[in-house]
């Protein structure tokens, strides 16, 4: 009986639990990447105990790869040396680390996974609590094969109707962080649900969950239903609250929202693309674990198709896959025909290490989960946060554009 | 001990900015603390004060580089009205003492004399005379504060010899 993070603590225990206990849980899978795992490594090391199971360790190169500098390549290098030598054979490469963990079936209904990145909640939608830890938390749980956890207290929000032509998840999941703050569900669990929830298709779900954590939330979840059954193409646990009892319930009309846009350098500065139109864009950013998914390409190569970019227009897949599935359907010769650079899949450009970094006053429109200062390069450029589709209309004008002008 | 006082938001970058890391010794990352929001408290905090801040004090990123460069300062604990939740766990990781406590934020001023009694949960105020509770934190988190840090611990226990605490 419970809110789903407590249904979820509770069946893992075996015992009933409630937010505000203390716990100490066993982890399903720990994920880390190319800037968390060094930290964890050392953490690992002091601790001088075996790695409790290597087979629920996953380690995915994501935010630097390949490697654009020497630094970087010394870092892998290290990396690679203790993935050899401990036989972790869950190593990957091709693309963003949520997007791994989710496409090789490691973000299962009910579990509990960590990850070294605070974008782990993104597992959320798929009814399987995730959430980001720092590296010593990961490397202590390569040790036990487990974490202690503080159930928390849950926020509902309750999103009923239907999301006008040209407002996406995307959008609602700023409106929403607007509407909380930038820590106005810290520690909380975020719990969606409503009809416009159940009408979404899991990719939306995912930029749902992905955000979570914008609010300050430990977590963002949603309940298991058919949609997510279809999407993992097997039997999956059950999850969904019984009976339970929320802190607060949020309701929120979906019928009325329009394209957000989250302006530098905060995610809760959102406002309608209405007070913002017509600023000028140096770039376009598409992808990350947020909106780099298939559906997000289909829906900005829709707007590109017979087009030329104006401003430069930069697209990352967030994995092989869909990479791959992108090709297969033509969508990257879209790209390709409308003047985009296509990059490997990877975060890109998301944490300014390389693929599109940004000089001092130059200004991005992207489909990423942040724009803090200086996160795309220099501290005096900006970045604007917005849907897929938003993000090819602009670039397709060169300027912030209402994505209902080209659909 | 003395108490130093600082506002809302204080984020992992005002902790600490990336120039300054990493580096060989982190301890040395302590000299750098708050540098750029609180140079007073950077240049003068000594051994055992204690940093009382408003909300969602170490919000942004997951990179423990500002708890550590907060524990190399040397401070005996922060309390703060709210914590970001990632800098919270990497607080308690490394053994750096933190308190969640509302009251204390309006019953301390800066430069009054303090003591903590974990244990108890419970804050005295010298300078003005006064008590503050506080919800002391779980059994096994002071220990592994006591200890050092959750690293420290592990060497030595299993996170199973604490389920009876919890």
């Amino acid at each position: 009986m419970g809110t789903i993070v407590e249904e979820i603590f509770s069946k893992k225990l075996k015992r009933k639990v409630k937010a505000g206990d203390v716990v100490i849980a066993p982890v399903d899978y720990v994920m880390s990447h190319d800037t968390t795992t060094p930290l964890a490594i050392e953490a690992w090391k002091k601790i001088k105990k075996p790695i409790f199971n290597k087979k629920k360790i996953v380690i995915v190169f994501d935010h630097y790869y390949p490697s654009p500098e020497i630094k970087s390549a010394k870092t892998h290098k290290k990396i690679r040396t203790f993935i050899k030598k401990h036989n972790i054979n869950n190593f990957f490469t091709q693309g963003v680390s949520h997007q791994i963990m989710i496409e090789k079936g490691f973000a299962v209904p009910g579990d509990i996974v960590i990850g070294g990145d605070s974008h782990t909640c993104t597992y959320g939608a798929l009814g399987c609590f995730s959430t980001g830890m720092g590296s010593t938390d990961i490397g202590c749980t390569w040790a036990t094969g487990k974490s202690w956890f503080k159930i928390p207290e849950t926020i509902n929000i309750n999103v009923s109707g239907k999301l006008k032509k040209g407002v996406y998840a995307k959008d609602l999941i700023l409106m929403i962080i607007k509407l909380l703050g930038a820590d106005g569900a810290t520690y909380k669990s975020i719990e969606f649900s409503g009809n416009t929830i159940e009408n979404m298709e899991i990719h939306e779900r995912l930029t749902l969950s992905n955000m979570a954590i914008e609010a300050g939330a430990k977590c963002g979840l949603i309940r298991t239903d058919k949609k997510t059954k279809k999407y993992l193409k097997k039997k999956i646990a059950e999850i969904f609250p019984r009976n339970p009892e929320y802190e607060k319930i949020i309701n929120i009309d979906a019928g009325k929202i329009e394209p957000q846009i989250a302006y530098p350098d905060r995610v809760d500065n959102v406002c309608d693309i209405q007070e913002i139109e017509n600023k000028k864009l140096d770039q376009v950013f598409i992808g990350t674990c947020t909106n780099g998914r298939y559906k997000d390409l289909e829906i900005a190569a829709e707007i590109l198709e017979n087009k030329k970019v104006k401003c430069r227009t930069i697209i990352v897949p967030a994995s092989n896959n869909i990479l791959k599935k992108a090709i297969d359907s033509g969508l990257i010769d879209t790209f390709i025909n409308a003047g985009a650079v296509v990059c490997n899949p990877g975060c890109g450009p998301c944490v300014g290490r390389h693929q599109g970094i940004l000089a001092k006053d130059e200004t991005a429109l992207t489909t990423m989960n942040r724009n803090f200062r200086g996160r795309m390069g220099s501290p005096d450029s900006g970045i604007f946060l917005a849907s897929p589709a938003t993000a090819a209309a602009s670039a397709v004008c060169g300027k912030i554009t209402d994505p209902r002008r080209l659909l | 001990m003395k108490a130093w006082k600082i506002g809302d938001d204080v984020n992992t970058d005002e902790i600490i900015s990336c120039r300054h890391y990493p580096r060989e010794d982190n301890s040395e990352l302590g000299r750098f603390a708050l540098e750029d929001v609180f140079n007073e408290f950077t240049e003068n905090a000594e051994k055992g004060d204690v940093l009382i801040a408003g909300d969602n004090f170490g919000c942004g990123s997951s990179r423990e580089y500002a708890a550590i460069a907060m524990k190399a300062t040397g401070i005996s604990c922060i309390i703060a009205k709210s914590f970001a939740r990632i800098f919270y766990r990497n607080a308690i990781n490394i053994g750096l003492a933190i308190i969640t406590s509302e009251n204390a934020y309006d019953k301390i001023e800066e430069n009054d004399n303090i003591s903590i009694d974990f244990n108890k949960g419970l804050i005295e105020n010298f300078t003005k005379n006064k008590k503050i509770k506080f919800d002391p934190l779980p059994e096994f988190i002071i220990q592994i504060i006591q200890k050092g840090g959750i690293v420290s611990f592990l060497k030595e226990k299993d996170l199973d010899d604490m389920t009876n605490d919890l």
